[in-house]
């Protein structure tokens, strides 16, 4: 056994772990010296933290849809960044109307409610169209062609968006009752930011009641698990593929509206960095695994929003928040090198893709 | 077959659908934009066409649907094209009741004008139902002519309304050359043709298409080519390459630029076809060896950053090994991958550089958000090749040496090892092959590539923004070489004309170009999977059944092979 251990180890082995070994190195040494240097409080590691995970909260949401696709489909929805994108930029003309008629601040609850629906609702009909489109004629095709679809549906969608509601930032109205912090534990809390953890850990419950307990989520993991033995079972595939995509898109509109009350700014080009860092966050967590995104989401978030103060600062690196983006990129080709299965799944990389 | 009543449902189903798309463009606001850009003057404009064309097809694929060949025909596409009308009417109306702008910023009175024909509301929607109706028979009538003259037809058509959208680029062109100015002046009006010219080539386009329809049927007979065939083709081909080399002078200064662009463009894609095309891996992060080879060269030449200054030549081999190196690196930590994550992870590469060239950390270095001024162009002797119009001939020269090597390497033991990885990794592995090495020789000539690319484009805007660089420059190569077909050399350059040159001359368009490459690129998956030029495997492996479908059995030659009894 470890003569064979080692004759397999190869030249591109050692450069891999040479990589992985020197960002390491970085991580370590970039701690110990900003650690050192005591240029932050233990308050501001506290916002940090708190920060990340309403961060998390939301990817976790937006990863939802690519875990559930991915469990079934095994492809990568390319455009669920677009899907994500479609429900907030719908949603601030509700937003903005009940806004004028002095609706939203008589009433937060209701009117965040209406504005979620519409934003779900919106969300979950592009995924479905997407997927009646664009990819059912596709299920059986070479592996590449689903995918290149997948890229120009994403580009369509956006420059559809882009046409029908104008190329620039639109704003979200403020929620007067949502603005200031709360006093938890003797911590100061924005209250926006503890709404986003709480809403999104509560659509994550929901979600996964879903898929887990009830009889469509039954025939969902079937499918996934077997497409053919699903059918034989009088499983409808494609109904249950159709259903996939709508939860994905549900999950995603809400996840918008979360995203819009941290960041309440929309665009057409809003869905793409969001989604890319979900999809990290979904392979962090393990693909296909639902309770895998939501860990991995939440640890991506954490790492994305200290780790640029705790690694970077200590190497005298100018404003490193700039670099956070790139922290989530070199995230996700650490863990497809290192644990191609993720924090919670199953192997996958190389057997099944 | 369908039941008759369902077919008038589905008659009316899909006219509905060819509404909504037609109604979706309207509001996308790329009807309106291109409405003042006219094909025939004062007959049809370009945005008339987006309306026209959905209802058109789906009339068509109504009458398709059908498969009956009668009146009743007509009548369908007649029922599908008023039902797509009425979605058109549906939104005048509903935009006299409701300020829809508020919304679709695109609703605006010109949209409501266009539809309407400029006439008052109800004879204007009378009008329009009345034009969708009529196209909706044309579009079944198109399906009741036989399918030779159909094909002659649809070709006529596309390239009269081609001729008619280019009159910008003809009118350019023509006034170095004398005599044909009265010709070009008599052809076009202030914006597209006049009617009597457009008459006039569909005559003449169509009688050529018709008469080389009747010539490829006789070619089939007799394929042998003759040593006249051979001198044509020489002669063609020496014409060809003459004009290429007198492009710039015919073109001017405006369209050389654009020309510089396109010849950037099909440099990468020749790259990227043999990452993507050959080998099998997609790489969403091709601009980041476009920006390191840039960069390398504005790092080196400018004399804001450099020391000492080196000329564009001197610092070309460091550029280009720096991207070649690059190349390595990225391709190192992908080796296991596959597919989409392979994607992903080179889509992460290419955002990673951009950061880093965009930080203030490496500012010092690379010039940060303000990127690199002053950076060289090429000079050899006396020739200066600053000018977009002399930058040209390097670009070419790229071209050529790129195209060289491409087809000296697809056919060799490296390429084929690569096709035979794109096929089936595990059974390229099992014959031997040495998939690390083969992988990284992929991405590292890809890089190559992209790093020239990246420096001829530093060179010719004498400086480099991150900007410049974004995920879309990516996505702009990849629609180039799927346009064109994987693979495929020549489809490159097609694809790089078609989808870098169209949008820079059609100026209206280019808002709504990546509108388009999105749409396109779905619908050359879901019917045209292997490209406008493809290449010949690859087209056998998409269209396996069709290719294999119309054989017919072959005979036995013995009643009893092999001798069994």
């Amino acid at each position: 056994m470890l003569r064979t251990w080692r004759q397999r180890i190869t030249f591109t082995d050692i450069m891999i772990w040479a990589i992985g070994l020197a960002i390491v190195g970085v991580v370590v040494v970039g701690t110990i010296k900003t650690l050192q240097s005591g240029k932050y409080e233990p308050s501001v590691w506290l916002d940090l933290t708190i920060k990340g995970l309403a961060v998390g909260g939301v990817y976790a949401l937006i990863a939802m849809g690519y875990t559930l696709v991915y469990g079934i489909l095994r492809m990568i929805n390319f455009a669920h960044s677009e899907v994500f994108m479609s429900g907030p930029i719908t949603a601030v003309f509700l937003a903005n109307a009940l806004a004028q008629s002095g609706f939203l601040n008589k009433q937060p609850l209701l009117s965040m409610l209406l504005i979620t629906l519409l934003s779900m609702a919106v969300s979950a009909v592009v995924a479905m169209l997407l997927e009646r489109i664009a990819y059912r004629p596709l299920r059986y095709a070479p592996r590449l062609v689903p995918l290149i679809t997948a890229i120009g549906a994403s580009f369509f969608l956006q420059y559809t968006f882009r046409g029908l509601y104008g190329s620039g930032f639109k704003g979200y109205p403020t929620v007067t009752s949502l603005q200031g912090t709360w006093n938890i534990f003797g911590v100061e809390v924005f209250k926006t930011q503890t709404v986003v953890i709480i809403g999104a850990i509560l659509m994550m419950a929901i979600l996964y009641a879903i898929v887990q307990w009830t009889k469509i989520g039954k025939a969902m993991r079937a499918v996934s698990e077997d497409k053919e033995a699903a059918e034989l079972m009088g499983i409808n595939v494609d109904n249950i593929i159709v259903f996939t995509f709508a939860l994905g898109g549900v999950s995603a509109g809400a996840a918008g509206i979360l995203y819009i009350l941290l960041f309440p700014i929309v665009w057409f080009y809003m869905g793409f960095i969001p989604s890319i860092k979900a999809f990290t966050a979904a392979v962090l967590g393990g693909i296909g695994n639902v309770p895998g995104a939501f860990v991995g989401a939440m640890l991506l978030g954490l790492l994305e929003s200290i780790g640029p103060n705790l690694f970077l600062d200590g190497l005298g690196i100018l404003n490193p928040s700039q670099l956070k983006d790139a922290i989530a990129f070199i995230v996700l080709v650490l863990i497809l090198i290192f644990r191609p299965s993720g924090i919670l799944g199953e192997r996958i990389t190389e057997t099944k893709a | 077959m369908l039941r008759k009543s369902s077919i008038w449902v589905e008659a009316i189903r899909s006219g509905l659908i060819g509404g909504a798309v037609a109604l979706l463009l309207c509001l996308v606001g790329i009807v309106v934009a291109l409405g003042q850009k006219m094909i025939i003057s004062g007959v049809i404009s370009m945005g008339q066409i987006f309306v026209i064309a959905p209802i058109l097809i789906f009339a068509y694929a109504t009458a398709r649907r059908a498969a009956t060949k009668t009146v009743d025909t007509l009548l369908l596409g007649a029922v599908a094209g008023l039902s797509s009308g009425a979605i058109l009417a549906a939104l005048i109306g509903l935009g006299q009741v409701i300020n829809l702008r508020a919304m679709f910023v695109n609703a605006s009175p010109d949209l409501y004008k266009l539809l309407t024909f400029g006439l008052t509301l109800g004879p204007g929607i009378a009008l329009l139902l009345g034009v969708a109706a009529i196209t909706g028979l044309i579009g079944a009538a198109f399906h009741l002519l036989p399918a030779h003259i159909r094909g002659t037809l649809i070709q006529t058509i596309l390239w009269v309304a081609l001729i008619g959208l280019l009159r910008d680029l003809i009118m350019t062109v023509s006034q170095n050359w004398g005599p044909v100015i009265p010709l070009v002046k008599w052809m076009f009006a202030a914006s597209g043709l006049t009617l009597l010219s457009a008459i006039f080539l569909l005559v003449v386009i169509g009688g050529i298409a018709y008469w080389r329809y009747g010539r490829s049927r006789q070619a089939h007979i007799s394929k042998q080519r003759t040593k006249q065939q051979q001198w044509i083709r020489w002669g063609t081909l020496a014409v060809l390459a003459l004009i290429i080399i007198m492009l710039p002078r015919i073109l001017g200064i405006f369209f050389s630029d654009i020309l510089d662009n396109v010849g950037l463009y099909i440099l990468m894609g020749l790259g990227l076809n043999i990452v993507v095309g050959f080998a099998g891996l997609l790489d969403l992060g091709y601009v980041a060896f476009f920006a390191i080879g840039a960069y390398t060269m504005g790092v080196l030449t400018s004399p804001e950053l450099a020391a000492t200054p080196l000329t564009y030549w001197q610092a070309l081999p460091f550029a280009l090994g720096v991207a070649v190196l690059s190349g390595f690196v990225l391709g190192l930590p992908v080796l296991k991958m596959r597919g989409d994550y392979l994607a992903i992870v080179t889509l992460g590469f290419g955002e990673i550089v951009r950061l880093l060239v965009l930080s203030d950390w490496l500012r010092p270095w690379l010039g940060g958000a303000q990127g690199i001024q002053h950076i060289a162009h090429p000079v050899i002797g006396p020739l200066d090749f600053g000018s977009q119009q002399m930058l040209y001939y390097v670009i070419l020269a790229g071209i050529a040496i790129a195209t060289f090597i491409a087809i000296r390497l697809k056919d060799s033991r490296l390429g084929r090892s690569w096709m035979a990885l794109r096929e089936d990794e595990d059974v390229a592995k099992a014959m031997g092959i040495n998939h690390v090495a083969t992988k990284l020789l992929a991405f590292m000539s890809g890089a190559f590539f992209a790093g020239l690319g990246g420096t001829l484009f530093a060179a010719k805007l004498s400086s480099a923004y991150p900007q410049s660089f974004q995920f879309l420059v990516s996505i702009n190569v990849l629609s180039l070489i799927i346009i064109g077909g994987m693979g495929s050399i020549p489809g490159v350059l097609v694809g790089g004309l078609v989808l870098m040159g169209l949008p820079e001359i059609l100026r209206e368009f280019a808002e709504y170009r990546y509108l388009v490459y999105g749409a396109v690129l779905v619908v050359m998956m879901l019917t045209r999977p292997e490209g406008l030029w493809p290449e010949a495997r690859r087209r056998l492996e998409l269209h396996e059944e069709k290719e294999l479908a119309p054989r017919e059995e072959p005979q036995p030659v013995l009643k009893n092979p092999g001798g069994r009894r």
